[in-house]
């Protein structure tokens, strides 16, 4: 990582960074508590990120299951999940705006940022809940055919995925009020960050996938 | 209010399980009951339960195994002694009941012994291998070890509320659909393996980020012990297959509960869809539970052969080999299925191949005994048996791994016999060995060698005694899973088999009372140099048991087996060894966030199960304001002062000078 370079380090993290310089002798120690808990988080997403690669996988194999029923491109309204999308790349760079503030220590601006990060998520998850009740009123719910069980999981999943993030999100600006910008507090920031990047690459993936090859059957 | 709970959930009609949960519940309140009487409570709470040291949480996780593990073996028991007299009869077990046995034995076993057995001998010794003072995240890591126990707390449940599922351990649909299996059985196989799964993902994600990220100073990758090498691969594996299972179970638990048609019969269901997912996990699984006992072979055979392990580097190769191997061979447990021949072959071969890595670890094995001075200690003894009995359970696993041979033996005995051959030849004999070779790092004392002895070869004779007879039975055609038969060629070999597990029994009886005796018999067994087999890596360097801060001062490391080099050095220059820069120690603060996120996952997963569904809520909002309760402290951290630390450690210094001073004077 590119920690290095960061304002941030000096003041932010109570031990150096030592840990990054690997000499050709050998290994120097354990790496610093940020090292170390962004390492982990990123581990976590990976195993996430598999867990979404099974909910895909499914997708694939039962995406002509339709059972009679209707099938994505009679179910899909692109115009809507085109405007899912605009919401959540937009939360992400605001998410992104709210790191950049907290690397400042600027409390107001990163409660600004993570507030419009909030609302934007809010507003993805309404889009979708509409799209969902939409589906389940004109008779597509889950249960309809194997085809639903597959896209109402996987899509589904990472709306799950979104609500726990603004759960998180609220508790991180609480935190932040509350306690400031502490070295802990920072490290569960920049899993925050983190995670809530990653709900982006998942949904890039849902977007070309689900919607956009499913209105191709 | 109570979903669908009500008095017929209590089996009244069938007295085994109620008789058997009777006792256990009365053993537990017994011992709750004289624990209070002591005053142990404080104690517990303070030292235990709340512990976010990797030496306790380690030691609690193999405790937790070997309680399983006699769960588990009643099993066992009861379904050899079924099938002993299940001729031409029903034997004692109707089929309800005794489908639920075989399905619980092979749950239990592999979720709630064999993986907290490796998990807990990891945990406790990897640190210390590494020569650091804790796992990445300690906190995570007591969430995970309760996580855990609360899963195998519901699979224990399901023994007096309701049943456990008919389906065998892996809960195959479309059996396991509401429409076949209409009652709590899959249910609580389902929520148990969700909680218990979360808790080991938490596990491997410590235990990579501190192999990869802790590691003490001059701790390069290839300076360290074999056994945090295969910790490192299982662990990864840990991380790429289980949200599998997570993933694959809550598509099964969608259809039972939601009415979704992932692998119903109707509405485009696929059920193979579940076996290709399932295996996908479960072959990784096997490794999961596989490498880390080939660490503690390789530690155990090179510290009792006194030589350092015999092709380090082919061995970090292997490791890793059958690391990634193991994802590409998933499809041989349904060869039938009808995927066709040129996938049907190409998972033959990939099968055989991943027996290469395998091979050439034996051969390392072989050629560290070979030249070395061997000493048969408990542990060595573990590992050759191990040694045999793997070649034997691995030779008949590329037999299965040929499609046309395991088309006629798929689903039959010879197969149950194959996979208890690996995994108990493998698995359960690295965890005794791991077990008595790290017992007196954890307590001070070593466990009794004479019982040791005599519960290794009541072991190894009953484990032959009771498989090979499998091997032939089902060669002759018998299948797995039969409550009752009528074929007269198999009753013999089924006899032999029921003999075979009494002596396993008496086996598992001398284990229990090993640990009994020794016990007792602490201070005759005491260690006080804290290196009692003469070792080779860091976790001998310190006392037993190691303090809580592990190393007064972080070890540096030189090269491999860093710890003989230590002893090497001193011994040959005669060095009086230096009192070292003793400094200040910060340490994670004990945290109850682990037991009461245990605590709201039990109460969320047993309503989940019974349908009640302001209980879930409960749960769930209780799991999250913990969390939050817990990310609002304000100290995390406790300081060791230095001069504590030097007290401690001048302590653990003297003893061990004396001790070898003994030794010199003695030779």
């Amino acid at each position: 990582m590119t920690d290095t370079v960061l304002p941030y380090a000096a003041h932010g993290d109570p031990h150096d960074l030592r840990g990054l310089q690997e000499t050709a002798l050998g290994h120097e120690g354990p790496a610093p508590k940020r090292i170390v808990t962004g390492y982990g988080f990123w581990i976590f997403l990976l195993s996430d990120i598999v867990m979404f690669s099974c909910f895909f996988a499914s997708y694939a194999v039962l995406l002509r299951q339709t059972a009679g029923g209707p099938s994505g491109s009679q179910l899909f309204d692109l115009r809507s999940v085109a405007a899912e999308t605009a919401f959540l790349l937009l939360s992400s760079f605001t998410c992104g705006l709210a790191s950049i503030a907290a690397d400042l220590r600027n409390a107001r601006w990163y409660q600004a940022a993570m507030a419009v990060t909030c609302v934007l998520g809010l507003c993805f998850l309404a889009l979708e809940g509409r799209e969902f009740s939409d589906l389940v009123a004109r008779g597509a719910g889950p249960s309809r055919s194997a085809f639903l069980s597959a896209f109402f999981t996987l899509v589904g999943c990472h709306g799950l995925h979104v609500s726990a993030g603004i759960l998180w999100l609220l508790t991180m600006m609480a935190q932040v009020y509350a306690k400031g910008f502490r070295a802990d507090i920072c490290r569960r920031l920049l899993c925050f960050a983190l995670f809530w990047h990653a709900l982006d690459i998942i949904w890039v993936g849902i977007f070309s996938i689900v919607y956009l090859m499913g209105s191709g059957t | 209010m109570l979903g669908k709970l009500d008095w017929t959930a209590i089996p009244i009609d069938e007295p085994v399980p109620l008789i058997a949960g009777g006792v256990v519940l009365a053993i537990v309140l017994a011992v709750l009951i004289w624990a209070a009487v002591k005053g142990y409570y404080p104690y517990v709470w303070r030292e235990w339960i709340t512990s976010v040291d990797h030496k306790r949480i380690g030691v609690m996780y193999v405790l937790l195994a070997m309680v399983m593990l006699l769960r588990g073996g009643i099993d066992a028991l009861m379904m050899r002694a079924q099938q002993l007299v299940a001729f031409h009869s029903d034997g004692y077990f109707p089929p309800q009941h005794y489908n639920q046995i075989f399905s619980a034995h092979g749950t239990i076993m592999i979720f709630f012994v064999g993986m907290p057995f490796v998990i807990g001998l990891m945990n406790f010794v990897v640190p210390l291998q590494l020569g650091v003072r804790d796992v990445a995240f300690p906190t995570l890591n007591s969430v995970g070890f309760w996580l855990t126990a609360t899963g195998a707390l519901l699979v224990n449940v399901s023994l007096v509320i309701g049943e456990f599922a008919r389906t065998g351990w892996l809960a195959f649909p479309p059996l396991s659909e509401l429409s076949y299996s209409p009652g709590v059985g899959v249910d609580y196989y389902t929520w148990s393996l969700e909680i218990s799964g979360v808790g080991t993902l938490v596990a491997g994600i410590n235990l990579v980020t501190t192999v990869l990220k802790l590691r003490t100073r001059g701790m390069t990758y290839l300076r360290m012990p074999m056994f945090c090498w295969t910790t490192l691969a299982s662990n990864l594996l840990i991380i790429a297959a289980f949200p599998i299972l997570t993933a694959t179970l809550a598509m099964l638990i969608l259809d039972r509960y939601l009415g979704f048609h992932f692998f119903t019969n109707e509405a485009g269901g696929n059920v193979m869809m579940f076996m290709n997912l399932i295996w996908a996990w479960g072959h990784p699984e096997v490794y999961i539970l596989a490498l880390p006992a080939f660490g503690i072979f390789s530690e155990v055979v090179s510290t009792f052969s006194c030589k350092a392990l015999f092709g380090y580097r082919s061995m970090v190769l292997a490791t890793m080999a059958i690391c990634i191997i193991s994802f590409m061979v998933w499809l041989h447990h349904f060869f039938t299925m009808g995927a066709g021949p040129d996938v049907n072959a190409i998972f033959g071969i990939a099968s055989m191949i991943i027996a290469v890595p395998t091979g050439v670890k034996i051969y390392n094995w072989l050629f560290t005994m070979y030249g070395g001075r061997v000493r048969f200690a408990v542990p060595m003894m573990w590992a050759i048996g191990f040694m045999v009995t793997f070649i034997i359970g691995g030779l008949t696993g590329v037999l299965v791994a040929i499609p046309p041979a395991d088309f006629l033996l798929h689903n039959s005995l010879f197969l149950v016999a194959h996979f208890h051959n690996v995994i108990i030849g493998a698995v359960l004999f690295g965890a005794f060995a791991g077990y008595t070779y790290w017992f007196p790092k954890a307590f001070g004392f070593r466990l009794h060698e004479g019982l040791g002895k005599l519960a290794f070869w009541f072991t190894l004779v009953g484990f032959y005694a009771t498989f090979i007879p499998l091997y032939s039975a089902g060669v002759l055609g018998m299948t797995r899973r039969m409550q009752h038969y009528d074929v007269a060629e198999w009753r013999p070999w089924m006899i032999a088999a029921a003999i075979g597990v009494v002596v396993m029994t008496i086996g598992v009886i001398f284990q229990v009372l090993q640990l009994a005796v020794s016990i007792r018999h602490r201070e005759e067994l005491r260690d006080p140099t804290g290196d009692p087999w003469d070792g080779r890596s860091l976790e001998w360097s310190t006392s037993s048991p190691p303090p809580a801060f592990n190393f007064a001062v972080m070890p540096n490391v030189t090269g491999e087996d860093a710890y003989w080099a230590t002893k090497a050095k001193a011994r040959r220059q005669n060095l009086q060894v230096r009192e070292p820069d003793y400094r200040d120690i910060e340490m994670p603060r004990n945290s109850p966030t682990g037991f009461v996120c245990a605590f709201f996952a039990t109460v969320m997963g047993f309503a989940l199960i019974w349908h009640i569904w302001w209980m879930v809520l409960l749960g769930l909002v209780g799991a999250f304001a913990t969390f939050v309760v817990f990310a609002w402290r304000d100290h995390d951290e406790y300081v060791i002062p230095a001069a504590e630390v030097a007290r401690i450690d001048r302590v653990n210094l003297a003893e061990r000078r004396a001790a070898m001073n003994f030794a010199e004077s003695a030779t």
